[in-house]
């Protein structure tokens, strides 16, 4: 029984791991793919 | 669900309760969504213009989840019936490793995402796409074709074929007649192809009430259709060539690929008897995963390559 526990721990944990980098590459994917959209001359602007 | 569905659940969930990473990605079906991917990056390449790399990795990435989700979706639904089958029976749901309201939330959430964020990184044609492909497969494929008539595969296929479109549709926001030509050739593919794995797995269908064409009008029937669906595909390999966005390598490769895809055919039609008769069916599937593979290469590389427009005159095109 406490090693089913202990089992069912590991696998919650190395889900929310699995979640954590998701969502981080998820960040990182919609700022890139934000900055190619925008495009080069987004910083040549009149100030 | 069936009895033998309830008594294979609790068996894994006494032992290993809640699903591992790796069962989470199996509710994916990798290697459905691995062809998904290939024929949907063939799309985005043979399309006209240019796509920035960043928003093409991006838009392959939001098409292949939504296959994925596709997947789960469709284990959700099915876990009653994949228990009964040898070929799905180890699936995360049958296993209990997932349960099903876990498979269901998974699915939504990914089928969901992926459309928004291909709306939102790509353009909304291709999220639409996107979106009626996975309402596809999971309402009219999954939910009412696949339990109810022997045409399950060759309507409920159609799914399987949007990819190259999606991808075209990515990259220039609409349609056009060599996607949808694309599309033909996996539709017309699929029948073949999933017909010569239901001969070898008949009893499986059978088993778990599934009403492949094998079960309910018998293995020369089904083997009478492979060779009709066989003799169309291996013409239509040759229509991107027609249409001027296949070139010469894309022309021979097709021709030699569609005669075998009818030898294998004709032999599966041919040999009915005994464990030659499974051999020739297994052949003809093995063979039917290549040809797909091999004629979508093709398209790739010149196309990639800008093979195809120094292509040799066809007789057609002088």
């Amino acid at each position: 029984m406490e090693d089913a526990e202990a089992e069912r721990k590991r696998r919650q944990r190395k889900r929310s791991v699995a979640i954590a980098w998701i969502l981080a590459g998820l960040v990182l994917l919609f700022f890139i793919v934000t900055i190619v959209r925008l495009g080069g001359s987004v910083a040549v602007r009149p100030i | 669900m069936t009895d033998a569905t309830v008594q294979a659940i609790p068996a894994r969930l006494d032992v290993a309760p809640g699903g591992d990473v790796a069962d989470y990605f199996a509710l994916l079906k990798p290697r459905v969504m691995f062809l998904v991917v290939f024929t949907a990056l063939v799309g985005l390449v043979a399309a006209p213009g240019t796509v920035h790399p960043v928003l093409a990795i991006a838009a392959l990435a939001c098409i292949a989840v939504g296959a994925g989700a596709s997947g789960a979706l469709n284990m959700w639904y099915d876990a009653d019936i994949d228990a009964l089958m040898a070929r799905t029976a180890s699936r995360p749901l049958p296993q209990g490793a997932v349960t099903p309201d876990e498979a269901l939330a998974f699915g939504t959430v990914l089928a969901i995402g992926s459309v928004l964020c291909l709306g939102l990184m790509a353009n909304w044609v291709a999220a639409g796409l996107l979106a009626l492909t996975i309402g596809f497969y999971v309402f009219v494929y999954t939910m009412w074709l696949k339990r109810w008539t022997p045409q399950n595969i060759v309507i409920g296929g159609a799914a399987g074929a949007v990819p190259p479109m999606i991808g075209w549709a990515a990259a220039t926001g609409t349609v056009s007649l060599e996607s949808f030509v694309m599309f033909l050739i996996i539709f017309m593919w699929t029948p073949p192809h999933f017909w010569a794995l239901a001969l070898i797995r008949a009893r499986d269908y059978e088993r778990a009430g599934v009403p492949m064409l094998p079960v309910t009008h018998g293995a020369d029937e089904t083997r009478r259709q492979i060779l009709i669906y066989s003799l169309i595909l291996a013409p239509l390999g040759m229509t991107p060539a027609v249409l001027g966005f296949g070139g010469m390598l894309y022309t021979v490769i097709a021709s030699i690929l569609g005669a075998f895809f009818v030898v294998f055919a004709v032999d599966c039609y041919r040999i009915r008897e005994g464990e030659a008769a499974d051999r020739a069916a297994k052949h003809l599937f093995a063979y039917s995963v290549l040809y797909l593979f091999v004629l979508f290469a093709v398209l790739l590389v010149e196309q990639g390559f800008g093979l195809e427009s120094g292509a040799v005159p066809l007789p057609w095109t002088l």
